[in-house]
Order: C-alpha cells, then sequence, then structure tokens
C-alpha cells in the first residue's frame, strides 16, 4: 500500500496526508470520542471538514505563518485536529502537558513566545489567564467545553466552534491564503514542536520537521504492517512525542481511526469497548493490569481459581513459543486452544486486549514476569526504544524476536554506534532538526554528521543484534577491579520483586558493589498480616529480621542472574542495607517523578556507605526527614549490614 | 428586606429574579413541641439560598416543609405566588421541585445510569405497557431521556461509575448520584439536605464546584441545608440562620458573619479554626 502512495507524491505534509485520507478513505472513521455514553465518529472526510474551518477561523482570528499555538488538553479529536489546522495555516502547534502547573507553563509558553492557545477546559483557561501577565506575546485564547467559561467576560477568549463558525462564513474570502500557505509547506517546514519533560533542568523544546514525522511514521508503520483499518486508543499526554507519532504520524500516514476515552477514569472501559488492535502503554499500566487480575482470582470461586492457575501455567510454557511461531508438541497446542476458550480468551476481552495485533512497552524496563504474562495470553506486546529527538523510534523488536531484556533492533532507516563509554548514538530521518532558542544544546547532543547522543549507555548484543540498554551514560563507571559498572541495570532486577519498592547500588571505583534497599510497604505488610507479624511502624517492619532474610534471599537470586552476564558480572550486590526510612522526594531523595538521585543519597548516607565497605555488622545513623507540611524531625536507628552470597564468574564459566 | 424587589444582583455579577417559594410565618408542632416558630422568609428563581443553625434547630423540618413533606400547622407556602394545597410527594415533584436526602435514598441494587433515570420518571408521558414493548413514541422517549441523563453524568463527572451498581460505591460518589438524580428531574427548585454531611475536604470542594456550576449552568435555583459554615459562606448568596426552631437571622453571608445574635447563638466564642 504504502509504496503506492508514496509514489503518489506530495505527501510532504500533514494537510497533504489529511487530503489523501479525505478523497481515499473519505467515508472510513477517522476519529471516534466517547461523549454522553456513545461513541461519537468522525470519517476523513468529516475531519477534514473540521479541521479546514477551524483553520479558516484561526486565519480569521489573525494566526501568521510561523506562530506558536499551544494545544492543552485531555485527548480530544479537537485538539488533535487544532494541532492539524495550525499546521494548514502554517503555524507551529506545541502540544503541552496538561496537569503542568501554571509556571511550568509559564515557562513553556514564554519560551516559544506562543500568540495562541487552544485550551480544552476552564482548568486550562484558568492556568492561562493566572499567567497571561507573564506572556508578552500571548493574544487570544480559544476553549473547547465551554462548562464554568459563561461568565469570564474576556475579548481574547473565543469558543471552539465560535472560531469554526467564523471560518465557515468566511470561507470565501479566506480560503485561497489557506490553500496558498498550505503550498508553501514541505519535508522541510517544521511540523510540531514538543517540550522534553524536564527532568534534567528546564524542559527544551524538540523542533519536529515534515521529513521527521512522515518519514518515521512511514518506516514504523511498515515495521510492524499497521494498517488502515487498525484502531488505536489515544490517552497517553498529548505533549508527548510518542502520542504524537501514533496519533497523528502514524495514523495519518496509514488512515486509521484513533479512539479518545470519555475521562482518564474511564480509560479501562473505553479500551475494553474499542479493543484496539495497535496499543502502546507504559510498563506501568500493564503492571496495574496484572495486579488486579491477580487480586480479582483471589476473590473467584476455587474452582475458577484452579482452572485459572492450571490454563496459566499452560500458558507460561508453551504461550510465548506460540506467538513467537516455535515448534510446541501437538498435546500442548490442543492444551493451549483450551485454554483460549476458557480462560486467555475471556481475560483478554475484559483487559481489552482481544484485538492486539501490535502491542508496545517503553520508557523503563518492564518486569520479565509481566511482559511474559501478556505474551503467554497471546497477545503480541513488544518493546521499543526511542525518544523524543528521534522522533520515538530508535529500535524495536520486530515479531517473533521478542524478550524482556533487549529493546529489540535498529528500526528501518536508523544507525546505531556505541561510543567508547558505552553510550549510544543513533542516525536516522527521525532525528530533531534543533532545540529552539538552544543552540548549544542542539550543538552538544547531535554533532555535524547528524549523530545524536541518547545520554543511554547500552550494548549489542552478538548473538542476536538487538540493543540492550543498561543505564545512563553518566550513571555508569568502573568497579575497582576495572569491569563496567551500571546501577540501573542491577536496580531494576531488584526492584522486579514486589517486596523490593527502591533500590541504589554503590560501587563506581569501589572493590565490590553494595546496595540500598527499600521494602515496599503494602507488599511486605500484606505479608507480615498474612504471618501474623506485628509492626508498629515502617522502620521496625524494615528491620525485622524475616525480611531482612527475604530480602537478602531476593539479592542472591539477582547476583545469580547478574552473574550470567559476562560484561556485567562484577555488578553483583556483596553487601546491602535495608533503610530505615522510604528515599523521598520531599526529602531531596528522589525527583518528583521518583527517580532515584545519587549524588544526593550518596552524601547524606555517607556514614553507612561507608559501613558497607569498612566491613562493621551493624551501624548507627540519624536522618534527618521532612514531613509533608514542610517541619524538620529526625529519625535514629541501628541498621544491620547483610553480605549476600555471589557467584564467581569462573565457576560459571566452569559449569558451562 | 428584599421583599419588594424584583430581585437583585449578586457581587459576582448573576441577576436573581423574583421570588419562587415563599413561606409565611410558619409554625410546625409535632404534639406539644414547637419545631419551627413563626418563621418567614422567601427563596427567589436563581440564587444559592442556605438555611443554617446547630443541631436540632428545625432545619430538616424546615425543608421538609418547603419539599411538601410537612405540612406546618399555621401559615403559609407560596410557591410561585400560589398557596399550595396539602400534595402527595410525586405531585411536588410535578411541581419541578426535586431533593436529596440526608442519608442517601437512592436504589442500591440499581446501576448509577438506571437511578439516575428514574429521575427522568416526571417526564415520560407513555404508560408501562408502551414501554415494554419498547416501540415508537417509548423508544423515542427514552433516547431523548437517556440524553438528558447522559449530560447529567457527564456534567458531575461520573462517567466511569455509569454501569456500576450503586451498592458498591463509596458514600461521597453515592451523594454525587443521588444529586445527579435530583438534577435528572430538571427542576425548579433543587433543595440539598446536608449535601457536604461526612466528605473529607476534596470531596466538599468537589461538591462545591458542582453545586456552584449546575447554578451557573442550569440556573437551578438552590435551597441547601448545611452545618459546614466555611462551605455555606462561600456558596450562598443568601443565607437564613435557624436555632431552636426560631429565624435569629437572614442576609447576605457577611451580613449573617456579623450578626451578634448568630454570632452567640450558632457560632458561639471564636475559636481557631
Amino acid at each position: 500500500m504504502s509504496n503506492t502512495l508514496n509514489g503518489a507524491g506530495g505527501l510532504t505534509s500533514v494537510p497533504a496526508l489529511l487530503h489523501r485520507n479525505a478523497t481515499q478513505f473519505g467515508s472510513a472513521p477517522a476519529y471516534r470520542e466517547k461523549e454522553f455514553g456513545i461513541w461519537q465518529s468522525w470519517t476523513w472526510s468529516q475531519t477534514n471538514d473540521e479541521i479546514e474551518a477551524l483553520a479558516l477561523g484561526l486565519l480569521d482570528l489573525g494566526v501568521a505563518e510561523g506562530d506558536f499555538i499551544a494545544v492543552i488538553g485531555r485527548n480530544r479529536p479537537y485538539l488533535y485536529w487544532s494541532m492539524m489546522a495550525a499546521q494548514m495555516v502554517g503555524a507551529v502547534p506545541v502540544p503541552l502537558y496538561q496537569d503542568a502547573s501554571a509556571e511550568e507553563m509559564a515557562y513553556t509558553m514564554s519560551h516559544c513566545g506562543a500568540r495562541f492557545v487552544i485550551a480544552g477546559d476552564q482548568e486550562q483557561v484558568d492556568k492561562v489567564m493566572e499567567i497571561q501577565g507573564e506572556l508578552t506575546e500571548f493574544e487570544a485564547m480559544i476553549y473547547l467545553d465551554p462548562r464554568g467559561l459563561r461568565k469570564y467576560d474576556n475579548a481574547n477568549l473565543t469558543q471552539y466552534s465560535a472560531v469554526q463558525e467564523a471560518g465557515r462564513s468566511k470561507r470565501a474570502a479566506l480560503e485561497p491564503e489557506m490553500k496558498a500557505r498550505i503550498a508553501k509547506l514541505n519535508y522541510d517546514s517544521t511540523c510540531v514542536m514538543l517540550y522534553t519533560s524536564g527532568t534534567t533542568g528546564k524542559p527544551k523544546g524538540v523542533v519536529l520537521s515534515n521529513r521527521n514525522v512522515i518519514e518515521t511514521a512511514k518506516s514504523s508503520s511498515e515495521f510492524d504492517d499497521l494498517r488502515q483499518t487498525d484502531d488505536i486508543l489515544a490517552y497517553l499526554p498529548m505533549a508527548w512525542v510518542g502520542d504524537f507519532i501514533f496519533s497523528v504520524g502514524q495514523a495519518l500516514w496509514c488512515g486509521f481511526c484513533t479512539n479518545c476515552p470519555e475521562s482518564a477514569d474511564t480509560m479501562h472501559t473505553d479500551l475494553r469497548e474499542i479493543g484496539p488492535t495497535y496499543y502502546f502503554a507504559p510498563p506501568r499500566v500493564f503492571e496495574n493490569q496484572l495486579t488486579n487480575v491477580m487480586i480479582r482470582m483471589e476473590d473467584a470461586s476455587p474452582m475458577k481459581k484452579r482452572l485459572f492457575d492450571y490454563f496459566m501455567g499452560v500458558a507460561r510454557k508453551v504461550g510465548p513459543s506460540i506467538l513467537d511461531g516455535n515448534p510446541v508438541s501437538l498435546i500442548d497446542r490442543i492444551k493451549y486452544q483450551l485454554g483460549e476458550f476458557a480462560i486467555y480468551g475471556p481475560l483478554k476481552n475484559t483487559l481489552g486486549f482481544s484485538r492486539v495485533r501490535v502491542g508496545y512497552t517503553a520508557g523503563e524496563a518492564i518486569g520479565p514476569e509481566i511482559f511474559d504474562f501478556y505474551r503467554s495470553l497471546g497477545i503480541n506486546l513488544k518493546q521499543l526504544y526511542g525518544q523524543t529527538e528521534a522522533t520515538v523510534f530508535i529500535t524495536a523488536q520486530p515479531d517473533g524476536e521478542v524478550r524482556s531484556d533487549t529493546v529489540g533492533i535498529t528500526c528501518p532507516g536508523v544507525e546505531l554506534r556505541i561510543a567508547e563509554n558505552g553510550e549510544v548514538f543513533y542516525r536516522s530521518p527521525g532525528v530533531f532538526v534543533k532545540y529552539y532558542k538552544n543552540a548549544e544544546s542542539t550543538a552538544d547532543t547531535k554533532d555535524a554528521e547528524g549523530w545524536v547522543a541518547t545520554g543511554d549507555a547500552g550494548f549489542i548484543e552478538e548473538s542476536s543484534g538487538h540493543l540492550r540498554i543498561i543505564d545512563r551514560a553518566k550513571d555508569v563507571g568502573q568497579t575497582g577491579n576495572g569491569h563496567m559498572f551500571a546501577p540501573k541495570y542491577v536496580e531494576n532486577k531488584l526492584k522486579f520483586f514486589p517486596n523490593i519498592l527502591e533500590t541504589v547500588v554503590f560501587g563506581n571505583g569501589k572493590p565490590y558493589c553494595t546496595a540500598f534497599v527499600n521494602i515496599d510497604l503494602t507488599a511486605v505488610g500484606n505479608w507480615a498480616e498474612r504471618n501474623n507479624i506485628a509492626y508498629a511502624s515502617y522502620q521496625e517492619l524494615a528491620g525485622h529480621p524475616e525480611v531482612l532474610a527475604t530480602i537478602q534471599s531476593h539479592v542472591e537470586e539477582v547476583n545469580a542472574s547478574v552473574a550470567q552476564d559476562a560484561m556485567l558480572s562484577d555488578c553483583q550486590v556483596h553487601r546491602f542495607v535495608v533503610l530505615h526510612k522510604q528515599l523521598d522526594a520531599d526529602d531531596g531523595e528522589l525527583t518528583r517523578t521518583q527517580k532515584v538521585r545519587r549524588r544526593i543519597i550518596e552524601e547524606k548516607f555517607s556514614d553507612i556507605i561507608n559501613a558497607m565497605y569498612d566491613g562493621s555488622d551493624t551501624i548507627s545513623t540519624t536522618t534527618e526527614v521532612t514531613y509533608e507540611d514542610g517541619r524538620k524531625g529526625a529519625i535514629s536507628a541501628t541498621l544491620d549490614i547483610r553480605d549476600a552470597a555471589v557467584q564467581t564468574v569462573g565457576a560459571k564459566i566452569a559449569a558451562e | 428586606m428584599l421583599d419588594q424587589a424584583d430581585g437583585y444582583m449578586t457581587a459576582d455579577g448573576r441577576q436573581i429574579g423574583p421570588v419562587v417559594m415563599e413561606m409565611k410565618n410558619i409554625t410546625l408542632r409535632f404534639g406539644g413541641v414547637e419545631a419551627i416558630k413563626n418563621i418567614s422568609f422567601d427563596i427567589r428563581e436563581g440564587e444559592v439560598r442556605a438555611i443554617i443553625g446547630p443541631n436540632g434547630a428545625g432545619k430538616s423540618s424546615m425543608l421538609n416543609v418547603i419539599s411538601g413533606f410537612y405540612v406546618p400547622q399555621d401559615g403559609q407556602v407560596l410557591y410561585k405566588g400560589v398557596q399550595r394545597p396539602q400534595m402527595r410527594p410525586y405531585q411536588v415533584a410535578q411541581q419541578g421541585i426535586a431533593r436529596t436526602f440526608q442519608n442517601i435514598a437512592l436504589f442500591e441494587g440499581m446501576s448509577v445510569l438506571d437511578n439516575v433515570m428514574t429521575g427522568r420518571l416526571t417526564h415520560m408521558k407513555t404508560g408501562m405497557f408502551s414501554q415494554a414493548l419498547w416501540k415508537g413514541r417509548a423508544e423515542k422517549e427514552e433516547t431523548a431521556n437517556r440524553e438528558v441523563a447522559e449530560r447529567i453524568i457527564d456534567f458531575l463527572e461520573i462517567q466511569a461509575i455509569r454501569k456500576t451498581p450503586v451498592a458498591r460505591l463509596p458514600y461521597g460518589l453515592k451523594k454525587r448520584v443521588e444529586l445527579a438524580r435530583a438534577l435528572a428531574a430538571e427542576p425548579s427548585l433543587l433543595l440539598l439536605d446536608e449535601p457536604m454531611a461526612g466528605m473529607n475536604v476534596e470531596e466538599k470542594e468537589d461538591m462545591s464546584r458542582f453545586i456552584l456550576s449546575m447554578n451557573d449552568e442550569f440556573g437551578t435555583t438552590i435551597a441547601l441545608i448545611e452545618h459546614d459554615m466555611g462551605v455555606v459562606m462561600d456558596l450562598s448568596d443568601r443565607v437564613v440562620v435557624m436555632d431552636y426552631g426560631k429565624k435569629i437571622g437572614d442576609g447576605t453571608p457577611d451580613e449573617v458573619r456579623n450578626n451578634q445574635a448568630v454570632i452567640d447563638a450558632y457560632l458561639g466564642v471564636v475559636h481557631d479554626e
């Protein structure tokens, strides 16, 4: 399909693709949104009309070429149309995170100098009004949902439908201008600007061209054989590059249908009703769904539970092989078919995954058990690796070559290079144009030949050619023996145990590796309750000998698994401490997005770290804590330092 | 007082219309107990009118008089200028008065949607048999009513529990469902009996937001009983204060707040909150 389309030529901009879809798939559904309990839908030709009306309305409001238009709100067809309408008049859409605070929005909006804002509802309108004093270039705002806004008396506030109405009524006068602007768009015109989340410093505006978006959409759609008849559910933040590529890039390229949930809370019901064929979710979502299934199975009748346990055993054994097309015995196939009828089918239906042909997860490491659970049900869940600067796709797993510990092979058109220090570099047609108003960062990230530094360290597995990401490059170091030290690689393995909430591994330049462990109060507390272990506080539970023994067994299991990896075998944890307090963003130990801040933890707990390296068995320490209301206090504790068994790599080679 | 005027303008610029309901010298007795003693006040179109008072002040009795459930021994209740005869509850509903209850009174076994749909009953004209057959007019009617119900579900942000049986919902959501059902009747006067009772701060904030936007969006006249003072003062246009069955204050929240009788009787000694 795509070859003939490519041959048709001229598909070098979003309006061009939209026009093609409106003429070629005119009566096929393009967007659906559940509203008032019913799925409302728009065909491609209706979508085109709506977008054109809005684009004409924007012209009427005085939008000039090159203007930035901020789009803020939850996933709704109208807001996707806003972005496309902006492109039609030569403006640049800038989707912003809807849960951003007013100050964060003030930064991004004044950075890009947005003249216009299209806001979803009163909440977003209020935020913009709060900061409009700081926005020198801001002129007018368009709002979608009028609820609560009737009383607002503001000349620069217009309802979305009124803008479209104005556009429709002045069509004759404005259409030539719109057509002229569309004609000027080419492959190098800016398609969209997306702000990075800004975990390290201020958010940066990533400028993506039509070439970036369309080339990436084209090659990734071919990679996964995406079709015009596919359905996706758009529920991830519109400001995130992934959503832009799935719901705008690939949706336009393939002409498939984007479905928007009724509200954030109804996402799971809507997912079930739509049954998407192409689905993306971060690992957290899959994890929550699995937990819900397991909790509900605990309450099921014994008969149902036994059936479930039996068939899940079958699925775990042969499910992934069947999915990958590997040989499986006839008996097992029959059992799996029975399971499909009795358990897997209904379960997939409940989860909304009955029709999923291609499913992706990315963003963080996914626990192998979670990953295998979905795959064993016959859901084609895969991993990909990407970032905003690459227009998402760097590597992805092809069908049939899926594993939980790799992120796949390079996507079509992408070149990959691993630097001396292990950092991954890539070059592709999707490589971003620049960081807006930030030539310095652009030069730091992208070299003259177009290679982009990912900031992640990884290696290409020789046996399969798959990329494996081990850590952030700046955290990777060397152990005292000169071997590679990748703390996150070990931490992720530890965190896959439900009992472990958070962990920090040390060892850069040290003779051996050590770890801090935070127990998960929910999981461990639940266990304590079932085993009649009384505890009064987090601290007491964390110091319980049986808890320590359990954590020790987890650490040793991880050591055994780390030892399998010749490159990283020196990262085994020799000694560990279960911390007396939970690492907390209020104490500065985690970022607001719950990521570990190593330097601060190293400083704050230096006495405990030293004790782990000087051979002591216990350490008494006092730690300052900040309560939620800002008051400060101190907790003191005597902590056990535990030794964990490690595998010698030599022994492992001998055992083979 | 405002009795003679056609209405007034609120501080936030809403036009309040003429009197919808007027209570004239109401006295209500249960045997020898005088629950309400000679009280007069009015409720105007488009306003949020609160009745406050300490426990046992007679607030709920007053609301029951307004809703027509109790008939006062003395005094007149004028609804839209007409003296109200003794009525059955369904006749009150047909007059366009809807209410919620202090102790939630929903159909526990039914879904949220079905509960909201019961609020539409006064707007349905087809009979039981044609509804059972669900052909022609009955079908059209249900579709139209379902749309109204769905708009209210959307308005109160309870889409996610549309199909959930009410019995499974937490208290705060049940309160919201009850509000949805009352709103589904498209009432011209909505009576809320302690809408915030037993709620946490967040739920109270949500409820306040809904009450205000309801009034704003649909222009619904709202009379509410509440003993959370902070909430009442923020929400209401005018407040009636009762104590031991007597009216001890009536006016805007500011007037009431500075009324010495009210301070003495209800708010008591100033303390930190």
